[in-house]
């Protein structure tokens, strides 16, 4: 049994370990090239040396299938001139030299900026913190035996071949990063963080057809914690089940098309937080800053405050400090300390995530949700744990209410359109909820809907129950050029809407 | 840079010795020692917002001993403690593992067609170049607030390993891609190629200011069955999807693909192939296997799968030169498809074929619904037209549709453009984008599912 609930945590930095063990060098080397940026004409400067371990191991049938790991080092420095920036990195810089060469490259890119400048441009205050942060982790991931990795993942997956399922896949990844941050106002901050997850699927095929079912998650279960974690998952325990579910789908009715009671269950409702959601109050793209890529954002500033995103049952907050959850840190890599606050109270947008040069051209006091992957990537807006505030109900209580409704769970595929409105999810697995029960199994289940009317159909919102909120992360968001892989997390729990178009087919 | 690297050979030198030391004449060992610069300037409001530039020696080692033990590794660091803690990682984690039945072995060695085609003035570009095509596009828009950005980045690769190959490979590649924005209507324009030198960013802007200039008063249409005419850049997320999904080997031997080899599941107008060397593809892939031009599709007809050498042994097939750092989790996808053009004359020629029916400039965030019909779901962006008896008439807003690519090729549903158009796409390329090489096509069936209305 899955035992793995968060705790909504509403605290400041500092509620993980104390010391980061980060390499004193590292210090030095940050310092050296932003003393090196402010010297060939920077404003501000600031630096990021990382050392990140990571390890992936899939198998596959019953076989392992692969095992990677990769360990990079490198120094990431931004520069200020004027109101341009300029970002350099650099692997494995060899010394202070190298470190130099890097901070100087920034500021030489930044002066390039400027010959297609923006609007002057300021930075929101933050304290020039000289601190340690760790997140906790009991059983680290990287001294957890290989074998015994090994033998975890190829027994769940030969559990669901035994079972008749054409393909059976699983996976364990873990991260381990130490980070020396330094910037020209003074701050000076290391941090550690260790991230573990895990998961598994299988496939059936069927005639013209292929039916996938998954556990914890689509892609596994994440957070920023040790091995501890993949054990709570109970892997083994559910592999019988989901192997029997994915052939029982070949045979399954499809998912009828029309407008119903939509039911969704916890995971599939932390995506369709991460999606119409989270992205949607990412400030860069309410500026217009990743118009042409990741896109913009229905949501106009002049409406913060006032604008009704969803029902009264609706409230999100921004909560990097949540223990465990995928997206908390200590400090963003901006060097603010990780501070929870509400983005929708009551159905009402009222914050964003928010970086220090976006918050100061919004009018905005705040900032905290900026982050890189990795020493080569320049920090961005990025979600930490945007999450539901668990509601007055419980799932069983959901469908005892509904007399005719669909419920889904777990996410197949997702789509969102560029303003982060029109969306269309696709879940593995579906039941029939007739006259308050759950009833048959139905296969291909998917719905589409319009963000905040989406949103403003919630009408019942469980956990209240032991275990229905969970603090799910995602180890997968994509965004920015270079792209970049962001670890987000989402609380959620089972909820109800009404009126939802269902069944969509090509 | 990008003429063969002493110091990426002196690396790649050095861990094979240092496998022989730890792990003795028996092991297999495949490293590859990379050099990698990528400068991506982007912009955003007709300013420079974000500028960036990284450089990193990487080094990959996969490891086999006991004939079937595999483990693979890669780090930035590469100073001489690092290689040997590299080797000793690696060989701890072979180890323990269990044999692998289906090990296919390292490659024998096979002549390579180039050497790659990198193009050094790409390779050199300075942030002032990147800039100076940013002022280029914006100017030319107009006056229209434009987004967007451009990029360099270049490869050198050693692949070396103990079967005795040596291999050296370089690349570089160049994107300008923006859009420009006019009272809520979008106009794109991309491009890609080897060389900076071939993209003309005043052009791409002038092109995004005229697209959105038409987009302007966007009005929604109902959903339903629509023939469209898609333009290159939507036509690569078509050729995108079905080269990562259908000609996927590993797609193939999961049985997730509906491709039909051999049988005209396509139209004759149809004709796919992946080309590193037209694009910006390195001569071998992370196997070391020789890159190639690789049949897919000819005249409408299945006729290729792209594998490495794990699924080429399952399927029976000679490797075709597409392992990837991902293709054991993802399948060996094509790095640079290219479809053939057609006689279909350019985009208004298209659009003048169309009775009643749908222009449109891009898809996005396309997601597969169901994996064997090649069922995508996505919207469109960038731009949609109505067309009544050949003329564009109103501008649309952004649709979704929920669509089989495979069936939007069919016999008799297509017509293909004459005129090639270099997009960049993401499929798994080591420097972020890949390079696509389309035309325009008419479609005669596009299924329409949603509106902004929902």
């Amino acid at each position: 049994m899955m035992s793995m609930a968060n705790e909504p945590g509403r605290g400041g930095a500092g509620r993980g370990g104390a010391s980061s063990a980060v390499d004193p060098a590292a210090f030095e080397a940050a310092a050296a090239a932003v003393e090196a940026a402010l010297a060939a004409g920077a404003r501000y400067a600031d630096a990021r040396l990382v050392d990140r371990r990571h390890e992936s191991m899939t198998a596959r049938d019953g076989d392992v299938r692969s095992l990677s790991q990769t360990t990079s080092v490198g120094l990431g420095v931004r520069a200020l001139v004027g109101s341009s920036w300029g970002f350099a990195a650099l692997g494995d810089p060899a010394g202070d030299a190298d470190a130099r060469r890097t901070g100087a490259r920034a500021t030489a890119i930044a002066q390039a900026s400027a010959a297609v400048p923006g609007p002057p441009m300021e930075l929101v205050a933050v304290p020039a913190v000289q601190a340690d942060w760790a997140s906790e982790c009991l059983e680290d991931p990287f001294t957890v035996p290989l074998a015994e990795k090994g033998d975890l993942l190829t027994g769940v997956t030969a559990t669901m071949r035994a079972a008749g399922v054409a393909v059976a896949e699983a996976l364990h990844q873990a991260w381990d990063t130490r980070t020396a941050f330094v910037s020209s106002e003074g701050a000076r901050i290391g941090q550690h963080v260790r991230e573990t997850g895990a998961g598994m699927h299988c496939l059936t095929v069927g005639d013209g057809e292929t039916q996938r079912r998954s556990y914890p998650a689509f892609r596994g279960q994440y957070g920023t914690r040790g091995w501890e974690l993949v054990r709570e998952l109970d892997l083994p325990g559910h592999a019988d089940r989901i192997a029997a579910e994915c052939q029982e789908l070949l045979t399954a009715p499809a998912c009828p098309a029309g407008e119903t009671t939509l039911l969704l269950g916890g995971e599939q409702m932390s995506l369709q937080i991460h999606e119409s959601v989270g992205h949607a109050i990412e400030l860069d793209r309410i500026l217009g800053w990743e118009a042409a890529f990741a896109g913009t954002s229905w949501l106009d500033l002049s409406q913060l405050g006032s604008l009704r995103f969803g029902s009264e049952l609706m409230n999100i907050t921004i909560d990097p400090t949540i223990p465990g959850a995928l997206g908390s840190f200590g400090y963003d890599d901006e060097g603010t300390p990780a501070t929870a606050r509400d983005a929708v109270r009551n159905g009402t947008w009222v914050g964003v995530l928010a970086g220090r040069d976006s918050a100061a051209l919004a009018g905005l006091g705040y900032a905290g949700s900026v982050r890189a992957d990795g020493y080569a990537r320049l920090p961005m807006v990025r979600m930490t744990n945007v999450g539901l505030e668990p509601g007055p109900h419980t799932l069983e209580e959901m469908i005892a209410a509904t007399d005719d409704g669909v419920l889904m769970e777990h996410n197949r595929s997702w789509s969102i359109d560029d303003r982060r409105l029109n969306f269309q999810f696709g879940c593995e697995i579906g039941w029939e909820v007739r006259n308050g029960r759950k009833g048959r199994m139905l296969k291909n289940p998917s719905y589409t809907g319009i963000g905040p009317r989406f949103w403003s159909s919630l009408d019942m919102l469980a956990g209240r129950a032991p275990g229905e909120w969970r603090a799910w992360g995602t180890p997968n968001c994509g965004k920015g050029q270079p792209g970049q892989v962001g670890h987000t997390g989402h609380g959620a729990a089972p909820a109800r809407f009404s009126g939802v178009r269902v069944g969509v087919r090509g | 840079m990008p003429s063969p690297d002493s110091l990426l050979d002196d690396l790649a030198g050095a861990v094979l010795g240092e496998v022989r030391r730890q792990a003795g004449a028996d092991a297999a060992a495949t490293v590859r020692a990379e050099r990698s610069t990528l400068a991506l300037t982007r912009f955003a409001d007709s300013a420079i917002h974000q500028n960036v530039a990284d450089e990193q020696v990487t080094l990959h080692l996969q490891l086999t001993v006991d004939g079937g033990r595999t483990a693979t590794a890669a780090t930035t660091r590469s100073r001489p403690d690092a290689v040997a803690d590299l080797v000793a990682a690696t060989l701890a984690a072979a180890r323990l593992r269990p044999r692998d039945p289906s090990w296919p072995g390292l490659g024998e060695p096979a002549p390579l067609t180039s050497a790659g085609s990198p193009d050094e003035a790409t390779a050199a570009a300075s942030p002032a170049d990147r800039a100076a095509g940013v002022a280029a596009f914006v100017a030319a828009a107009g006056g229209l607030s434009t987004a967007g950005f451009v990029q360099t980045a270049a490869l050198s690769t050693v692949l070396a390993d103990t079967a005795g190959r040596h291999l050296r490979g370089a690349t570089t590649s160049a994107i300008c891609d923006g859009i420009a924005r006019l009272s809520g209507a979008d106009g794109v324009a991309r491009s890609m190629s080897a060389r900076l030198a071939d993209l003309d960013c005043a052009a791409l802007g002038a092109r995004a200011g005229a697209k959105a200039r038409a987009g302007v008063d966007a009005v929604p249409v109902d959903p339903g069955s629509y023939p469209v005419v898609l333009e290159p850049a939507a036509v690569t997320d078509l050729v995108g999807g079905l080269v990562s999904g259908q000609f996927n080997g590993k797609a193939v031997v999961d049985g997730t693909s509906g491709l039909r080899l051999g049988e005209q599941q396509f139209d004759p107008a149809v004709t796919l192939t992946d080309d590193p060397a037209a694009g910006v593809g390195l001569p071998f892939d992370t196997e070391g296997t020789p890159t190639a031009r690789t049949e897919l599709v000819r005249d409408g007809v299945p006729v290729g799968l792209t594998t490495d050498r794990r699924t080429a042994a399952a399927l029976d097939r000679a490797p075709s030169g597409h392992a990837s750092d991902v293709s054991t989790t993802w399948g060996p996808v094509a790095g640079d498809p290219v479809l053939s053009p057609g006689s279909g004359g350019s985009v208004t020629d298209l659009v003048a074929g169309l009775e009643r029916g749908l222009l449109v400039s891009d898809l996005w965030y396309t997601r597969v619904v169901e994996a064997r019909r090649s069922v995508w779901t996505g919207l469109t962006r960038n731009g949609v037209w109505l067309v009544e008896d050949g003329q564009l008439v109103a501008p649309v807003s952004t649709l979704r549709f929920t669509q089989s690519y495979l069936e939007a090729l069919a016999p008799g549903a297509v017509v293909v453009g004459s005129e090639v158009d270099p997009q960049p796409y993401r499929l798994m390329g080591p420097m972020g984008y890949n390079r696509v090489a389309v035309p325009a096509l008419r479609l005669a069936a596009w299924n329409i599912t949603g509106n902004a209305a929902g």
